[in-house]
C-alpha cells in the first residue's frame, strides 16, 4: 500500500515537471529545425541546423540588442541600489511624522501600474528629449522599481541595531560616513535580492521599452524580437532561435544561483 | 604623477578658502543624511505625480499624440468610452485576465506547495521546473505558446490530430482565447505563488497539526481548518499582487494575438497602446489610462482590506 502511494506521488511529480518543461522543449526542437522540415514540433530533428541562430542574430539585430540590454540593466540596477538604499536610511532610522508620510506615499505607489500613465509620461519624455535614449528608459525603470526596493531596504535597515551607528558616530565618523562605510556593507544580502529582482525585470521588460525605445539602434532584445517577427511572420524557426538566445543568460544564472533567485523574485510579492 | 584633487580647487572660478570647510561641514551635518530621500521624491514627482495630473488634462482634449495643437473637449472622451460597445468587451477581458489569473495561480500554487512540502531530490527538481518559466520574458513565453497553438503545425493541434480529432485554431476563439491567455499567464507565474506558500507552510508550528491529528482530524480537515487559516497572510499577499500584475497584462497578449481578431482578446492596456500609436487618439488613450488607474486602485485596495479583515478574525 505504502509502495503504491509512493509510486503515485513520484508519477505526479514527474508529470508536473514535464508539463512545466514542455515549452522549453518545443523551443529547442524549433530552434534547431530547418524551415522546410515540416515534421511535428514534438519531434527533435535528427540534425543540428544552426543557421536559425545566425539568421535571427543578423536580421533581428540581436548583437546591438544584447549590448543595449546589458547597458540598461546594469545602469538601472546600480541607480536603484544607490537611490533606494540612500532613501531607506533616514526613512528607517528617523520615524518622524513627515518621514512616515513620505514612506507611506512611496509604498502606495506600488499599487499604481505604470502602464496607466504611459501616455502623459511619453509626452513628457518627448518634450525633454528622452525618447530612444538610455537615460530616458533608465529613469522610467528606476522610478517604477523604487517603491519595492525602498520598501525592502527600509525593512532590512530596521533590523540593524542602532547602537552600531551610534558607536561609529562617537568614533568621530560623519553621518554620511557611517552610512557608506558601516551600514551599506551590511546591506549585501538585501542588495543581492534587489539586484536579482531588478535584473530580471529590466532584462525581460517589453512594455516600457516598446514605448520609450523606438529607434532601431536602441531597441532591447524583446522589442527587437517583436519587430523582427512582425516583418518575417513565416520565419518562426528564426524567432525560436532568437527567443532561446534571449532567455539563455538568465536561465543559466538562475540554475547557478537558484536559492537567491527564488528569494529575490518572491520578495516581489511583499506584505502590503 | 598623482594630482591631488584639492590642488585643483582654486582653479574653479569663484572659489574661496572657506568653501571647502563649509562643504565638509555640510556633508558632516545631520541634515544631509536626513534628506537623502530627496532624489527619490524628485523622481516620483516628475515621473509619477506630474504625469498623472497631466494625464487627466490630456484625457480632456482631442490631442492626436504628435501635433502641438489640441482642443479642450471636456469629458467627451469618457462619454465616448462608455458609449462604445467594445469597451465593455475589453473590460470583461481585463477582468478575466486579472481575476482568472489570481484564482488559478493561487489554487494551483497552493496545491503545488502542499504537494511539494517535502525534502528530496525529485521534489527539488519539480520545484525548479515549476519555477523556471518565471525567469523567461513574458513576451517570449507568449511566443513559445504561440508556437504551441499555431493553427498550422502547432504543437497542440498535433496532439489533437494524433488523437483523431480535428485541428482547431484556438487563437481566434474569442472568450476561449482570453481564457487560454489567462492560463498561460498563470502557468508562467504559478512558481512565485508556490514558493510563497511553501515559505508560509514552514512557519506553521508542527504542534498545531499534531494536535489536530490527535483530535482525529483527517489530513484534508487538517488542511482546511488548520493550514488555510494560518496561511491567510500569504494568501492576501499572493492574491493582491497577482491581481495587480494580471489586470495590466500586456506582453503575453501582444505575443499571442495582439488583441485580435478584432477586439476579442484586447485588454485595457493593449487597447491603450493601440489607441495611442495605432489610431493616434492620445486623448482617448489617456482617458482609458485614467480609468484603468482608478479601477485598479479601487479593486486592489478593496481586495486587500477584505482579506485583512479575515486575517484579523482568524
Amino acid at each position: 500500500m505504502r509502495q503504491w502511494k509512493k509510486r503515485i506521488y513520484s508519477f505526479i511529480l514527474i508529470l508536473i515537471s514535464l508539463v512545466h518543461l514542455v515549452p522549453f522543449y518545443i523551443l529547442l526542437t524549433m530552434a534547431f529545425k530547418e524551415k522546410a522540415d515540416l515534421s511535428s514540433k514534438w519531434l527533435f530533428p535528427g540534425y543540428l541546423y544552426l543557421d536559425n541562430f545566425k539568421n535571427a542574430w543578423q536580421s533581428a539585430n540581436l548583437g546591438r540588442a544584447f549590448i543595449n540590454n546589458i547597458i540598461i540593466t546594469v545602469l538601472a540596477t546600480l541607480c536603484i541600489i544607490l537611490l533606494s538604499s540612500m532613501a531607506a536610511y533616514p526613512l528607517s532610522r528617523r520615524k518622524t511624522k513627515l518621514n512616515t508620510f513620505i514612506y507611506t506615499a512611496i509604498i502606495s505607489c506600488m499599487i499604481v501600474p505604470a502602464l496607466t500613465i504611459l501616455v502623459p509620461l511619453y509626452k513628457i519624455m518627448a518634450d525633454v528629449g528622452g525618447i530612444s535614449t538610455y537615460w530616458g528608459i533608465i529613469a522610467v525603470h528606476v522610478t517604477f522599481m523604487l517603491p519595492l526596493s525602498t520598501f525592502l531596504y527600509t525593512g532590512f535597515i530596521g533590523t540593524i541595531p542602532r547602537e552600531l551607528d551610534e558607536a561609529a558616530l562617537i568614533d568621530g565618523k560623519s553621518r554620511l560616513g557611517v552610512f557608506y562605510t558601516i551600514i551599506f556593507p551590511l546591506l549585501k544580502p538585501i542588495t543581492a535580492t534587489v539586484i536579482i529582482l531588478c535584473g530580471v525585470n529590466v532584462w525581460n521588460d517589453y512594455q516600457y521599452s516598446v514605448f520609450f525605445l523606438q529607434s532601431t539602434d536602441m531597441k532591447p532584445i524583446t522589442v527587437s524580437l517583436n519587430s523582427f517577427f512582425s516583418m518575417y511572420q513565416s520565419q518562426v524557426n528564426w524567432l525560436a532561435a532568437g527567443c532561446l538566445m534571449a532567455s539563455v543568460p538568465l536561465i543559466i544564472a538562475f540554475l547557478l544561483l537558484q536559492k537567491q533567485f527564488v528569494k529575490g523574485l518572491s520578495s516581489g510579492a511583499v506584505k502590503l | 604623477m598623482k594630482i591631488q584633487p584639492k590642488a585643483l580647487l582654486p582653479c574653479i572660478p569663484g572659489f574661496e578658502r572657506g568653501m571647502l570647510m563649509r562643504l565638509k561641514k555640510m556633508l558632516n551635518s545631520k541634515g544631509i543624511v536626513n534628506i537623502m530621500y530627496i532624489p527619490v521624491i524628485l523622481l516620483f514627482v516628475s515621473f509619477i505625480i506630474y504625469p498623472l495630473i497631466k494625464g487627466i488634462g490630456i484625457s480632456m482634449t482631442n490631442w492626436n499624440g504628435y501635433s502641438d495643437a489640441s482642443t479642450y473637449i471636456g469629458l467627451e472622451n469618457y462619454r465616448k468610452m462608455f458609449a462604445d460597445r467594445n469597451f465593455f468587451l475589453i473590460i470583461k477581458n481585463t477582468l478575466i485576465y486579472g481575476i482568472g489569473s489570481a484564482v488559478l495561480e493561487n489554487v494551483v500554487g497552493l496545491l503545488y506547495a502542499v504537494l511539494l512540502d517535502k525534502k528530496s531530490k525529485a521534489v527539488g527538481f519539480a520545484r525548479t521546473a515549476i519555477y523556471l518559466p518565471v525567469i523567461v520574458a513574458p513576451l517570449i513565453m507568449g511566443y513559445i505558446w504561440y508556437f504551441m497553438f499555431e493553427p498550422i503545425g502547432g504543437a497542440v493541434n498535433d496532439i489533437l490530430i494524433a488523437m483523431g480529432l480535428e485541428s482547431v485554431d484556438l487563437l481566434t476563439k474569442g472568450t476561449t482565447t482570453v481564457w487560454i491567455i489567462t492560463f498561460i499567464n498563470s502557468y508562467q507565474y504559478v512558481g512565485i505563488a508556490m514558493m510563497i506558500y511553501l515559505a508560509g507552510l514552514q512557519t506553521i508550528p508542527a504542534d498545531y497539526q499534531e494536535a489536530a491529528k490527535i483530535d482525529g482530524a483527517s489530513s484534508f480537515q487538517n488542511f482546511v481548518y488548520v493550514k488555510i487559516p494560518l496561511l491567510l497572510p500569504s494568501i492576501t499577499v499572493n492574491v493582491v499582487t497577482n491581481l495587480i500584475g494580471s489586470l495590466k497584462l500586456f506582453d503575453i497578449i501582444v505575443a499571442m494575438t495582439n488583441g485580435g481578431p478584432g477586439y476579442s482578446t484586447q485588454s485595457l492596456s493593449t487597447m491603450m497602446y493601440q489607441l495611442y500609436f495605432g489610431k493616434q487618439d492620445a486623448g482617448y488613450a489617456a482617458a482609458m489610462g485614467i480609468f484603468m488607474f482608478c479601477s485598479i486602485a479601487v479593486i486592489s485596495v478593496a481586495v486587500l482590506l477584505w482579506f485583512r479583515k479575515r486575517e484579523v478574525d482568524a
